[in-house]
């Protein structure tokens, strides 16, 4: 049995006919053709398919297409802007080796994104650490990706004063 | 993997949820909440249900409220909600210390509290905290509603006394009593992880005068306990008198740990023992709420 979805995915409608058991990572994927959310795990451990649901952060693995009908999806691909300049999250993760096969970044951009526009924003160490305790990097060690997100977090701060 | 194909309904009543979960009776019909164990269960096909349906289109399901002494918590109430809210962390400590320990951000986002003790993983953190706070479930199904005591709820790995056809509404909590203290100690390979060991204690005084103590325990047995022969031995006496490490020594005696794959029983035996120790310490030398 078939469903029609319609949803927004960074900025953009797609309306598609789905099976329930398409997993939205899958419907983002294959459907929508944006590849840079990733899929190490399907089931909820590793967050490399961490995405923007509704501005709430999700691991898409964990939903189907069906259940993400008539929301708003942020994906990777959104934060640069359409001409292609990065993020300035995207930029500290370059300029502070924030990443190195990449394949975690996806997951971790998302997540800290959501974590620097959120309440709880802060440049405290453990904080950050935590924040983005939900995402697994096998080759950095994360100490680089917490100085990137510290980086960010300290501007984020200063705008909001 | 991927999942079996399932039929998917989203109702948004609980009224057609459970007209729903009848009229697939023989189907192996699940209700979905926030998807964080069972979908894991349906990409592996451990779980393969054949009618899906989804909770999460049903308002009256989630939210917090209160009253006459007891906070109630929508079974649809999102992890993240829970334990970030004021009113749960003034009327019950606890519940936030706990949630410290549970999962991380993002899966708290879409994981529920009703889900967390519906899949009633044997070192999941809430449902022994529910035994610690005396919680009631809040239960309906087609005959109507019942409320359960968390001690009868929560019977083993991944079961609870709810029917196939019946689904948790809500989670009633009795406020904490002036003067009472909490703590909750864990051991997880990573913080986030499901616990190796988990403890939670209440503690309630009066004029000097243990009450009553609670303690409970996740992680080592099928299902959630309460150290109930320590509990006895604690009441009635002065809070000055206890001694933390007597006490701890009295709430393993009388448990059966059995090695697992990664740790020897006597590990988690004197695990269990150092985490209580801790918890009745920190309960005692802490400022009442
Ligand atoms: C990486 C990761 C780490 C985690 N770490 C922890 C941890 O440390 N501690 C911990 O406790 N949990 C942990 N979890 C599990 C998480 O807390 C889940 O959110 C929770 O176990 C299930 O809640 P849910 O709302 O997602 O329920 P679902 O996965 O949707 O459902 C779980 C089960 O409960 C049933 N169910 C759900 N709601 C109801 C209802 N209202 N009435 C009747 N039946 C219902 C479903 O049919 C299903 O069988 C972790 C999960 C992940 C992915
Ligand atoms: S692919 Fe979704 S969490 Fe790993
Ligand atoms: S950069 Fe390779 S997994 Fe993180």
């Amino acid at each position: 049995m078939t469903h029609t979805i319609s949803l927004s995915v960074n900025g953009e409608r797609y309306t598609r006919e789905v099976e329930a058991r398409m997993l939205l990572s899958d419907f983002i994927r294959g459907e929508v053709g944006l590849t840079g959310t990733h899929v190490g795990c399907e089931h909820g451990v590793c967050g490399a398919c961490t995405i923007l649901i509704d501005g709430v952060a999700a691991r898409s693995c964990l939903m189907f297409a069906v259940q993400a009908d008539g929301a708003k999806i942020e994906t990777v691909e959104g934060l640069a802007s359409r001409g292609g300049a990065l993020s300035t999250l995207q930029v500290a993760f370059r300029d502070n080796h924030g990443l190195q096969c990449g394949f975690c970044t996806p997951g971790f951009l998302m997540a800290a994104h959501e974590f620097l526009n959120g309440p709880d924003v802060s440049t405290d160490r453990e904080v950050v650490r935590e924040a983005i305790s939900g995402n697994l990097c096998r080759c950095t060690g994360y100490e680089t990706i917490i100085d990137a997100i510290i980086e960010v977090a300290g501007m984020e701060l200063e705008n909001r004063k | 993997m991927k999942p079996s194909p399932f039929e998917y309904l989203r109702p948004d009543t609980l009224e057609a949820a459970l007209r729903a979960l009848s009229d697939h009776k023989d189907r192996d019909a699940k209700v979905l909440a926030g998807g964080q164990s069972l979908v894991p269960m349906m990409n592996f096909r451990v779980a393969a249900p054949e009618v899906l349906i989804d909770l999460n289109g049903i308002g009256e399901l989630s939210g917090i409220s209160e009253e006459d002494g007891v906070l109630r918590i929508g079974a649809m109430t999102r992890a993240a909600a829970v334990k970030s809210n004021a009113q749960v962390a003034l009327r019950m400590p606890l519940i936030p210390m706990a949630y410290e320990h549970v999962a991380h951000a993002t899966v708290r986002n879409r994981g529920t509290l009703g889900g967390n003790l519906c899949h009633c993983d044997p070192a999941s953190e809430m449902p022994m905290v529910m035994l610690v706070c005396e919680a009631e479930m809040e239960i309906a199904g087609p005959g109507g509603t019942r409320t359960e005591a968390a001690e009868d709820f929560f019977l083993g790995t991944y079961t609870t006394s709810l029917e196939p056809d019946e689904i948790l509404t809500a989670i009633r909590i009795p406020f904490a009593r002036p003067g009472a203290r909490f703590a909750f100690e864990e051991v997880s390979l990573r913080r986030g992880d499901f616990a190796m060991v988990a403890v939670g204690v209440r503690l309630e005084a009066e004029g000097g005068i243990c009450k009553s103590l609670a303690i409970g325990l996740c992680g080592i047995a099928t299902v959630a306990l309460r150290a109930e022969a320590a509990e006895a031995e604690a009441a009635g006496h002065e809070l000055a008198r206890l001694n933390p490490a007597q006490l701890a020594e009295t709430a393993v005696a009388g448990i059966p740990f059995e090695d697992t794959a990664t740790q020897t029983a006597a590990f988690r035996r004197d695990t269990t023992r150092a985490l209580v120790q801790r918890a009745l310490e920190t309960c005692l030398t802490s400022e009442a709420t």
